[in-house]
C-alpha cells in the first residue's frame, strides 16, 4: 500500500465515523431526509464563502456551508409550521431551491475553479492526499485529515457530554422539556453537527455519499440491536467497513471511490436486512412459519386438555371438528409426538405429563405476558421469545 | 386552616394558530388531592397539563408551583405523557426508560450512576415490572408500557404528578394496579392530576375533579360537584341516563 492509499482510507474512515454518529440520531428522530437536504443546500454557503475568501480551504467556507445547512432546517420547519404542506414536501421545496442558487452562483462566477457541481455531488477522494497541510514547510499530512479529524473530535466530545440529553429528547420530547433539557437547543445542536460534518466531509466524498454515510450505517445497525450505545458502535463499524472495502472495490474496478463506497453501504444493509437474527427478512419469515406451527400445536394441545372423552381425541377428529386440512393436522400431530407431548394409543390421542405442563404454562404466559416461568421453553419455541 | 395549593393557574390562554384551545383558565389545585381532569375530545385537557409543564407556551396567563414559576420547581413535578406520544421502537430497555426519570435531578451532562439505577429498580418493583427490566420496550404490552411510564414518574420522587390518560389502552389488572399506586401517592401527601376519560370511574378513583371544555366549567371535590348539571355543561348533552351515581 502506498502512503497515498493509506491516507485515502484514513480520510474515508474518519468521514465514516463522523457521519455515523449524527446519522444514528437522525434515523431515530425520523429525520433521515433532512441530511439529504442539508448535503445539497450547503452549496450556496460554500460558494459565497469562496467568493469572500477566494480560498477553497478557508474555515469560513465550513462556517458558511454549515450556516446554509442550518438555514435549510429553519426554512423546512417554518414552511411545515404553516400547515399548508407536510414535512417531506417542505424538504422537497427548500433544498433544490438552495442547491440551484449554488449551481447558478458557480456557473456565473466560479467557472474556472475546482468548485464544480460534479465535485460537489460525488467528491474526489483520490485527490485528497495531494492537498497537504504545510506549516513552516513541514508536511503534516493531508488537510482533509485535519479538517474531518477536528470535526470528529468535536462531535465525539459533544456525544459523550450530552449522550443522556440526546437520548431522552430523541425518545420523549415532552419529558425532556418537562425535565428542563431544552429539546430545541439539542435539536439545533444536532443539526449544526450534521451540517458541519456534511461540509467537512463533502469535499472528500461528495454530497451524495455524505447522506449514505449518515443514514445507511444507522439503518443497518438498527436492525441488529436494541441498545442505543451498541447502535452507535455498530454504525461506526459498518461505516468504516464500507469505506475501506469500498475503496478497494474502486481500486479493483478502477471506478469512482465514492460510488463504490455507497454501493458497499447498500450491500452491507442488504446482507443485514436478509440475515439479521431478529429483524432480518429470513428470520422473520422463518419465525412466522414456526409461530404459526406452534399456535396450531397449542390449539391442538389445548383441545386435548379440554376434552377427556375419547371421541374428541380420536386421530380423525382433528380433521372433522377442528376443521384442519389433513396435511396440516398430520404435521401438528407429528410435531407433538416428536416432542413427547402426546401419546397415540389405538388412534386415541392423550396428553403426556410434559404436554399438560407445557399447555398450562403456555396459556398462563399468553394471558399474563409474564415470562419468568417459561424461561426454559424460550430456547425451543419462538412463541415465547416475545 | 387555609388550604395550601400545589399548583395555581391564572388567566391561562393557549391558542394554536390563533384558535383558542384553552380560554382564560383559573385553577387552583389543593395539595394532596387526587384530581381528574375531564372533558370532551379537544377540550384542552392535555394542553392544560402541557402548559403547566412548560411544554406548550401560553399566549397569556401564568402558572405557579408552590408559589414559584414552574422552571424553578421542576424537581417537585413528575410527568407521565400519553403512551402514544413516543416511539416504542426506540432502541432501549424498560430499565433505561425508567432511569430517564432521574435525569431531571442530575441536570445537564452528569450521568446516572448506581444510586439512580437502584431507584429505578425500586420503581420497577413498585409497578410490578421488575421481571421485565431488560426487555426491549417494543416487546412490552400496552399496559406494561404504561406501567413503565408510571415507574419513570415514581423515580422522580416528586410532590406533584401529572398524568396524561394513564388508563388508555390498558387492561383491567393494570388499571387497578395503577389506581392503587395513585392512591398510595395521595396517602403519602402527594398531589396527583390525571387526564381521565372514563366518567364512570371518577367517583370511585378520585376525590377532586375539574370539568374542562376550552373554558373551565367547575373544579372542586367530587362529592360536591360531580353531578349531572356540570356534566351536561361540559359535554353539552344530558348525562342523567348514562352516569349512575
Amino acid at each position: 500500500m502506498s502512503s497515498a492509499q493509506i491516507e485515502i482510507q484514513l480520510i474515508a474512515s474518519l468521514v465514516a465515523v463522523a457521519c455515523a454518529i449524527p446519522g444514528v440520531f437522525l434515523v431515530l428522530r425520523k429525520m433521515a431526509l433532512i441530511s439529504d437536504a442539508i448535503s445539497h443546500s450547503i452549496l450556496p454557503g460554500l460558494v459565497i464563502g469562496f467568493f469572500i475568501t477566494h480560498d477553497l480551504n478557508s474555515p469560513l467556507l465550513i462556517l458558511m456551508g454549515a450556516l446554509s445547512g442550518i438555514l435549510t432546517v429553519v426554512l423546512v420547519e417554518y414552511i411545515q409550521k404553516t400547515k399548508l404542506v407536510k414535512e417531506d414536501t417542505a424538504i422537497g421545496l427548500v433544498f433544490p431551491a438552495l442547491f440551484s442558487i449554488g449551481v447558478l452562483l458557480i456557473a456565473k462566477n466560479a467557472n474556472d475553479v475546482h468548485l464544480d457541481v460534479d465535485a460537489v455531488l460525488l467528491g474526489e477522494l483520490a485527490f485528497a492526499p495531494f492537498d497537504r497541510l504545510l506549516i513552516n514547510d513541514v508536511d503534516l499530512g493531508p488537510k482533509s485529515v485535519w479538517v474531518i479529524g477536528t470535526i470528529l473530535l468535536i462531535t465525539l466530545s459533544l456525544l459523550i457530554a450530552f449522550f443522556k440529553e440526546l437520548k431522552v429528547s430523541t425518545f420523549d420530547t415532552g419529558l425532556a422539556t418537562a425535565l428542563g433539557f431544552s429539546p430545541i437547543v439539542l435539536h439545533y445542536g444536532l443539526m449544526s453537527v450534521a451540517s458541519v460534518t456534511t461540509v467537512g466531509a463533502f469535499d472528500a466524498v461528495g454530497a451524495i455519499l455524505v447522506v449514505a454515510l449518515m443514514i445507511a450505517p444507522a439503518a443497518t445497525a438498527y436492525l441488529l440491536t436494541n441498545d442505543l450505545k451498541k447502535m452507535l458502535i455498530l454504525s461506526i463499524i459498518f461505516g468504516v467497513f464500507s469505506a475501506i472495502s469500498g475503496y478497494w472495490v474502486a481500486h479493483w474496478l478502477d471506478a469512482s471511490i465514492s460510488g463504490s463506497m455507497t454501493t458497499m453501504l447498500g450491500l452491507v444493509f442488504l446482507v443485514v436486512y436478509l440475515f439479521a437474527p431478529n429483524k432480518g427478512l429470513i428470520s422473520v419469515v422463518y419465525r412466522n412459519k414456526q409461530q404459526q406451527k406452534e399456535v396450531q400445536l397449542l390449539t391442538f394441545l389445548l383441545h386435548l386438555n379440554n376434552h377427556k372423552e375419547e371421541s374428541e381425541r380420536h386421530i380423525n377428529h382433528l380433521n372433522e371438528h377442528i376443521n384442519w386440512h389433513k396435511v396440516k393436522a398430520k404435521s401438528v400431530v407429528e410435531l407433538a409426538e416428536k416432542n413427547n407431548m402426546i401419546v397415540i394409543d389405538n388412534q386415541i390421542i392423550s396428553l403426556t405429563e410434559k404436554g399438560k405442563v407445557f399447555t398450562e404454562k403456555a396459556i398462563d404466559y399468553i394471558i399474563t405476558n409474564d415470562d419468568s416461568k417459561i424461561e426454559s421453553m424460550k430456547k425451543d419455541f419462538f412463541l415465547f421469545r416475545g | 386552616m387555609e388550604t395550601k395549593y400545589a399548583v395555581t393557574v391564572d388567566d391561562l390562554t393557549v391558542a394554536y394558530n390563533y384558535k383558542p384551545v384553552l380560554w382564560d383558565i383559573d385553577l387552583s389545585i389543593p395539595e394532596g388531592v387526587l384530581m381528574a381532569i375531564v372533558g370532551p375530545n379537544g377540550a384542552g385537557k392535555s394542553t392544560l397539563i402541557k402548559s403547566i409543564l412548560g411544554i406548550i407556551n401560553p399566549i397569556a396567563g401564568s402558572v405557579s408551583v408552590y408559589g414559584k414559576p414552574y422552571d424553578k420547581q421542576r424537581k417537585l413535578v413528575a410527568y407521565v405523557p400519553q403512551k402514544g406520544s413516543v416511539d416504542w421502537d426506540f432502541p432501549t430497555t424498560a430499565l433505561d426508560v425508567v432511569m430517564m426519570g432521574t435525569y431531571g435531578s442530575l441536570g445537564w451532562i452528569k450521568r446516572p450512576g448506581s444510586t439512580q439505577k437502584k431507584a429505578a429498580l425500586e420503581a420497577l418493583e413498585k409497578v410490578g415490572m421488575l421481571p421485565f427490566k431488560g426487555r426491549q420496550i417494543s416487546q412490552l404490552s400496552g399496559g406494561q408500557q404504561q406501567r413503565i411510564f408510571l415507574a419513570r414518574a415514581l423515580v422522580q420522587n416528586a410532590s406533584i404528578y401529572f398524568m396524561d390518560e394513564p388508563f388508555q389502552g390498558v387492561d383491567a389488572t393494570t388499571e387497578i394496579a395503577i389506581i392503587n399506586i395513585l392512591k398510595e401517592l395521595r396517602k403519602a401527601g402527594k398531589t396527583v392530576v390525571v387526564v381521565h376519560h372514563d366518567l364512570q370511574t371518577v367517583p370511585e378513583y378520585f376525590d377532586w375533579v375539574t370539568f374542562l371544555n376550552v373554558k373551565k366549567i367547575a373544579t372542586g371535590p367530587v362529592k360536591e360537584i360531580f353531578n349531572d348539571d356540570n356534566l351536561t355543561k361540559t359535554y353539552g348533552i344530558n348525562y342523567k341516563v348514562s352516569v349512575q351515581q
